[in-house]
């Protein structure tokens, strides 16, 4: 219970504090960003991997001096878990509005982004995405929403273009494609937009096989692919399902010419490759991917295996949609929505380890962003396209 | 289509996965069979034997087929505990009642591994993950081939426990007719507590035989619980030949039908197998009749 010395106690502090605002208050007030993520769920992992990503960018922000042209005011998260589905995405957006947060970084998946963003949109909040690859994101006119990765249909005409530029130099040894991919909207999705690609390069899809989650077992898919017997293998599917058609594929030992994984594979995975070296040797990826040649990349690679965690897709890219939103902010020179959302829609932000180069939105998309195509090379990952980035000579076709 | 050299590596393929489900199935057997609770907390027991084996590898160095003697044991003793103290407590003998208490403690066991191991999907690496034998134009994983030897030795300890001792014979009676059991001066509640903890001691073998070929995350077990009911009722509640039969039935039925149907709807096969069999024998392959 308040009693009337309490009260009076309270109210003395709180008006000494509103007449001398400044006595104490030498520090700035931090600027809060919601940082919000599936950390719980089916996609707990990669949420759990996208807020290590923004926490790190938080820290060497605030550690190199804040928003400098506000007086290097901290950022502060507001961390919020989307639970692996829209529906809590959206009820995360609302706290975060209530709270007074000037923008947010999320939220990993295609769906959970495309709810997100729209929940945002209505408080004029600036919401950067950080991987969620959908197109439909970044379509339908919402002037709050910037995408700095690239989309799903640039990945997959990236990938076709690589795949071709590959195969021509070394002699077109590869005619006939294979796809296995996992039956929900992103395996299916890549699926129908690889097929559709692949034929106008010359290449022949001879069979589209579409598999449940989980599979307990790839041997038949394996024995499959054997039959048919396709220069090239494409899988599109999620981590576990991934790993035991590969290791399956090891066992039955069939080797195609490449297996070349959009959006997701070995060969963007350092887990994969420590978990199961002699079966990733070799595989291509084409994937959000930093730029080799930025040594900062090598650092924050170190800095994350420190702690005993992976530098996958998802701490990058998360890592830099926040770093991309402190530049707009220090812009704006304001924590206001408005003003925010302006400074990103202008941004030139190119002081980044990502190969984009200078950011240009245009209607949200970061239209420099594109992947890039990573082969598997004595137990490491290295980029072989395009032939700016490249660290290694590509190993096509692979040797069975 | 009918191309021998694949049909054959399908049906070797279907028989060695198949076991590994008969595994599962036998423990599932002897609990919802025998002592007719329905065991919701299978798949989940089953994650926790699988997540014993990973960390005896990763922390100890321990080979998962050498970490038998120490996770059957294991396990026996959890099953045996929580009939024990959880189970058979919290339920007060009625059935519904324990139906609910295996979900609940299915949902706590699953939510535990989240929170200690996160949802992070992990497998190990053993020398012989990888390796093949060949057999005709097949590859078998050698991981398969130890884990069919498995079932089929964990089927006949289980069969001899319960034909040949006292804690068979109890069991045998507690199923029969409990009350005239327990007026025989049997202890009924230290039988469920063995036939429960033998149930889990069975998870604890299949675990062993399991990880080498496969991974471990916190959903792990929902994907074969399903299936294990489903071989449990096919080969008969209760008997041990029906679920390894039942087993390898499954097994070489999605194998074949994923290859003649495709991934997607070849686990139909499974299900037409189940409803068919019902019409026609109710009581499963070995079950006595009603």
């Amino acid at each position: 219970m308040t009693t009337r010395r309490h009260f009076m106690g309270q109210s003395a502090a709180a008006a000494s504090a509103l007449a001398f605002p400044l006595v104490g208050g030498a520090q700035p007030k931090p600027i809060k960003i919601g940082v919000l993520h599936p950390v719980t769920g089916a996609l707990a992992y990669s949420g759990q991997q996208c807020r290590l990503g923004a926490q790190m960018a938080i820290e060497d922000i605030n550690k190199a001096g804040g928003i400098k042209s506000l007086g290097g005011a901290k950022i502060e998260a507001m961390l919020g878990d989307a639970q692996s589905n829209p529906q809590a995405g959206i009820a995360e957006i609302e706290k975060m509005n209530e709270a007074g947060v000037s923008a947010v970084v999320g939220a990993f998946a295609s769906a959970i982004c495309l709810a997100t963003t729209q929940a945002a949109a209505k408080y004029n909040l600036p919401h950067v995405v950080d991987v969620g690859v959908a197109d439909q994101i970044v379509e339908r006119g919402l002037k709050n929403t910037f995408r700095f990765g690239p989309g799903y249909k640039k990945c997959a005409e990236v990938a076709v273009a690589s795949l071709h530029a590959l195969n021509t130099a070394a002699g077109k040894p590869a005619r006939t494609v294979m796809i296995v991919h996992e039956e929900s909207l992103f395996g299916t999705g890549t699926a129908n937009l690889l097929a559709k690609e692949l034929p106008g390069y010359g290449y022949e899809v001879k069979e589209i096989i579409k598999h449940a989650n989980p599979t307990r077992d790839f041997n038949n898919i394996a024995l499959r692919i054997k039959q048919v017997n396709p220069d090239i293998l494409i899988p599109a599917n999620y981590y576990n399902e991934y790993a035991l058609l590969v290791r399956t594929l090891q066992q039955q030992k069939i080797t195609p010419k490449a297996i070349y994984s959009v959006l997701g594979g070995a060969a963007s995975s350092y887990k994969f490759v420590k978990e199961f070296p002699e079966a990733a040797n070799g595989i291509i990826d084409c994937n959000h991917w930093f730029n080799p040649k930025d040594k900062r990349s090598a650092a924050l690679k170190k800095r994350v295996e420190a702690q005993g965690q992976f530098f996958s897709y998802e701490v990058f890219m998360t890592y830099t949609a926040m770093m991309l939103l402190a530049d707009a902010i220090d812009r704006a020179k304001s924590p206001d929505r408005a003003a925010i959302i302006d400074a990103l829609a202008s941004s030139k932000f190119e002081n980044h380890i990502m190969p984009y180069g200078p950011t240009q939105f245009v209607n949200g998309q970061n239209v420099g962003a594109q992947p890039l195509m990573t082969q598997v090379y004595k137990g490491d990952i290295k980029v072989i396209v395009p032939r700016d980035y490249r660290e290694v000579e590509p190993v096509f076709p692979l040797k069975g | 289509m009918l191309d021998l050299n694949i049909l054959f590596p399908s049906v070797l393929n279907g028989i060695t996965t198949g076991a590994v489900y008969a595994l599962i199935a036998l423990g599932l057997t002897l609990i919802y069979g025998v002592l007719h609770i329905i065991n919701f907390a299978h798949g989940a027991a089953l994650m926790v034997a699988l997540y014993g084996v990973y960390m005896l590898k990763e922390k100890l160095g321990v080979d998962p087929y050498l970490a038998l003697p120490i996770m059957v044991p294991a396990m026996f003793v959890l099953g045996y505990a929580l009939q024990r103290g959880i189970i058979n407590r919290a339920s007060h003998g009625k059935d519904e009642n324990i139906l609910l208490v295996t979900l609940g403690l299915s949902i706590v066991l699953e939510n535990l591994a989240l929170l200690f191991f996160k949802s992070d999907t992990r497998s190990i690496d053993t020398a012989y993950t990888l390796t093949t034998i060949e057999i005709g134009p097949a590859f078998i994983a050698l991981p398969k081939l130890v884990a069919f030897a498995g079932a089929l030795v964990v089927s006949a300890v289980l069969l001899l426990i319960v034909q040949k001792t006292d804690l068979g014979r109890a069991i045998r009676a507690v199923s029969k007719e409990k009350q005239g059991a327990r007026l025989m001066g049997i202890d009924v509640d230290h039988v469920y507590a063995m036939c429960f903890g033998l149930g889990l001691a069975s998870l604890g073998a299949a675990a062993c035989f399991l990880l080498p070929a496969y991974y471990v995350n916190p959903q792990v077990g929902n994907g074969f619980v399903l299936v294990a009911f489903t071989i449990v009722v096919l080969g008969g509640m209760g008997s041990f030949a029906g679920a390894l039969l039942g087993g390898l039935l499954i097994g070489v039925v999605e194998s074949l039908g994923g290859l003649l149907l495709g991934e997607s709807l070849g686990q139909v096969g499974i299900f037409v197998i189940f409803i068919v069999v019902l019409m026609f024998r109710p009581q499963g392959f070995f079950g006595a009749k009603a």
